[in-house]
């Protein structure tokens, strides 16, 4: 119940931020401020402001430089994610937000021209060594892709796949029981709960966002990534989502990247600002949002830019 | 800026609306002509081979009062049943058909007369008497096969009105036939023969089953070889193989090999299979390998597309789950692509269908009569049985053709509805 008021007392002060963003954005006046941010020359090669690195990381990430081709996405960034925490990942868009999640499931070795340098470790080991196994990696660290991509099965099959190949249910009962809650806690199951056989990508957008989070938590990964789930969906999936990843957070480890400050600033224990392939800033949400100490963190969080 | 430039904009979007739908309309026009054009010379080639093809589905019989004299069949007093195998049964017919026309005695319109009936009657006859030896010495009435020229003058395709010279059917077997029809002794039906036997010398015992058995042992063995190791072929080159100068060779030589004169396979088939790996000649198993080396280009070439066209956010959901490279492949990659790779298939079969060149270099041209018990019989195909009846100078034969052309057609009817079946099944998935 406490709580229940707590988040409400929440969106109410986020409606001030929203206001806030939009008198700061007309204020600000004709764009100037976002080139001249972007050829700021300060922007590159500067160490990241804040705490990186945590006591209890689950994952932590040193060093990392990703490729596509000649172009670098992201120089030298090196992060921890604790255990049990939720890290936000904010920046302007093309900054390499998903690039760097990506990085931790190992998802860029599909890209042929995706070349990884650094070290990326879970719960100690390297991710990146040869003999590590993606499969097992990619089962402990679960993905929600910034577009919604459903299998072209059914909405049923979307969800029991995973505990399938992983050999999770024993039974037929215990997959429907497996699916029905992974849909439950994605708050999609009592809008299919009639329609379990019908195709997945038959889904709204928003309906299908929802169902490859189910995908996803149905293998109960230890950690969540989660590219602008929220992205596609209306204020009240949303904030059930955002419900979810609190349960979640209790046994499982998460990394979201948001465009929603708010919602970063609602659902995260650490925020971490990235700025045209740089970690610029991290540090604790709250005072990330309330004293941010660089200056392009500041302009973006404020809405002059972005 | 204001509401003038506005109301100019909308001025001017509206003059070249006018222009565009214009275009749109004749480019409609256009495609709509195209289609009519190819419809209609299908519907000519359709409309000839099935005018020309229909008669040969039917086929006359004459009721011929046969008498199993003993003495005709050259039997002995008490004879055995092998000797009833080995009686003369033609002069039997002989004998019948001049108590019918008592008054034919000049030996050539003796022998016109004989040749109203087909030499297939011969054998019905013993089959008959080997089956039911009491009806020896006995005198029944009996429906016997015409002889193709016979049964060609009964369905109107002799014009009385040519030089008798440039005829076959003569006019004095003209009377008689005129005659056995007002007799109502000549009746037309449907023909099994033509679906039952294999070639035959006479037009009216010549069949299309062994040529349909042999294109159906050769399909078999060119869709077994080609489309397993086709779709293998084009997983390996999209999914596992890494780009470099080799695969890129690869390649090439794939696109150039599906561009290769097809009877250039079939001389690589002479060279290699029956030369050096003495295969059996004029055998479906040859047949079915060459052509698969034929098809194969065209099922990697058009898989390939299929898996290429499978969007990469397919293999990131099944990976992100877990799922290993195999199972992303067979259970997600697969089943999208299934559909692209059938058609692409029926392309090359319905290709190998309808290949005649590289199967006359191995031999699959000869005489065929026995219906091929399995793939290393001597066999031939539909194409090239059409090919041999076209080239005879039977008339029986012209029908013949049009119809082997038809049992074509209805056999790659078939195999696309077979692949449209499959694909439907794929795609509600
Ligand atoms: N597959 C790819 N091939 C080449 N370049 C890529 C690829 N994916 C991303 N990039 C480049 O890497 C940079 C970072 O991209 P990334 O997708 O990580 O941005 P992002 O922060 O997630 O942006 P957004 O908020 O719009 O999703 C971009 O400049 C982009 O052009
Ligand atoms: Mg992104």
């Amino acid at each position: 119940m406490a709580s229940r008021m707590e988040n409400s007392e929440r969106m109410g002060a986020d409606k001030n931020v929203t206001n806030r963003t939009v008198t700061d954005a007309h204020s600000a006046g004709s764009g100037g401020s976002l080139e001249s941010l972007h050829l700021n020359p300060d922007a590159r090669g500067q160490e990241t402001i804040g705490s990186p690195f945590v006591k209890r990381a689950k994952m932590s990430a040193r060093d990392v430089n990703v490729f596509y081709g000649e172009k670098q996405a992201i120089s030298n960034i090196s992060l921890d994610i604790a255990q049990n925490e939720i890290l936000a990942m904010i920046g302007p868009s093309g900054c390499g937000k998903s690039t760097f999640l990506r990085t931790l499931n190992r998802m860029n070795d599909i890209i042929p021209a995706c070349r990884v340098e650094g070290k990326i470790t879970l719960d100690g080991e390297d991710i990146y060594q040869k003999e590590r196994d993606t499969v097992l990696l990619r089962a402990r660290v679960g993905m929600v892709f910034q577009k919604p991509n459903p299998f072209p099965k059914s909405i049923y099959e979307n969800v029991a796949y995973g505990p399938k190949i992983h050999g999770l249910a024993q039974n037929k009962a215990t997959m429907d029981e497996i699916v029905e809650s992974s849909l439950r806690r994605a708050s999609l199951f009592d809008e299919v709960k009639d329609q379990l056989d019908k195709p997945g990508t038959g889904l709204s957008g928003g309906q299908q966002q929802r169902l490859c989070i189910a995908r996803a938590i149905a293998v109960s990964p230890e950690i969540i990534l989660m590219d602008e789930p929220c992205s596609a969906l209306d204020p009240i999936a949303t904030a059930r989502i955002e419900e979810l990843m609190n349960e979640l957070k209790e046994n499982y480890t998460i990394a979201i990247v948001t465009h929603s400050m708010q919602q970063a600033a609602r659902v995260s224990q650490r925020t971490a600002y990235f700025h045209l392939g740089e970690l610029i800033e991290v540090g604790e949400t709250k005072e990330i949002f309330t004293l941010p100490q660089h200056q392009l963190t500041e302009n973006y969080i404020t809405g002059r830019f972005g | 800026m204001n509401s003038n430039e506005d109301y100019r904009t909308t001025a001017l979007i509206q003059a070249s609306l006018r222009k565009r739908y214009a275009r749109e309309r004749r480019f409609r026009l256009y495609g709509m002509l195209a289609v009519l054009a190819g419809f209609v010379f299908l519907f000519l080639l359709l409309a000839d081979i099935i005018i020309k093809g229909t008669p040969a589905f039917t086929q006359h019989y004459i009721k011929v009062t046969v008498d199993f004299d003993r003495d005709s069949l050259g039997l002995p007093q008490n004879f055995t049943s092998e000797d009833l195998a080995r009686a003369d049964y033609g002069a039997v017919i002989k004998r019948s058909l001049r108590e019918m026309f008592p008054d034919v005695s000049i030996r050539a319109e003796k022998r016109r007369l004989y040749r109203l009936i087909s030499i297939g009657a011969e054998y019905s006859l013993r089959d008959m008497v080997v089956a039911d030896p009491a009806l020896v010495g006995k005198k029944r009435n009996i429906w016997l096969l015409a002889h193709s020229e016979a049964s060609s003058y009964l369905k109107g395709q002799v014009a009385a009105a040519t030089e008798e010279a440039e005829r076959k059917v003569k006019d004095v077997q003209m009377r008689w036939l005129n005659a056995l029809r007002e007799e109502g002794r000549t009746e037309l039906r449907f023909n099994t023969t033509f679906f039952l036997a294999g070639d035959s010398r006479e037009p009216e015992l010549a069949g299309i089953k062994a040529a349909l058995v042999g294109s159906l042992y050769t399909l078999l063995v060119t869709f077994c070889l080609a489309f397993p190791i086709g779709v293998m072929a084009a997983i390996y080159l999209e999914e596992f193989a890494p780009r470099n100068r080799l695969t890129d060779l690869i390649e090439i030589n794939i696109n150039n090999l599906a561009a290769v004169p097809s009877i250039v396979f079939g001389l690589l088939g002479l060279a290699v299979f029956i030369n050096f790996f003495e295969l059996p000649r004029s055998a479906p198993l040859v047949g079915g390998i060459v052509l698969a080396l034929m098809t194969l280009p065209t099922i990697i070439i058009t898989s390939r597309a299929a898996i290429q066209a499978v969007p990469p956010s397919i293999h990131e959901a099944a990976l992100g789950v877990g799922a290993s490279k195999l199972q992303t492949i067979l259970h997600h990659v697969l089943p999208v692509a299934m559909p692209g790779i059938l058609t692409g298939s029926i392309i090359g079969m319905a290709q190998a269908l309808g290949e005649t060149a590289p199967l006359l270099m191995i031999g699959m041209v000869a005489f065929i009569m026995e219906v091929p018990a399995g793939v290393t019989d001597p066999a031939t195909v539909l194409p090239v049985q059409i090919f041999l009846w076209a080239d005879s100078p039977e008339r029986g034969f012209t029908e013949k053709t049009s119809a082997a052309i038809m049992v074509l057609m209805a056999f790659l009817i078939m195999m696309n509805a077979a692949a449209v079946y499959l694909r439907r099944r794929f795609e509600r998935k």
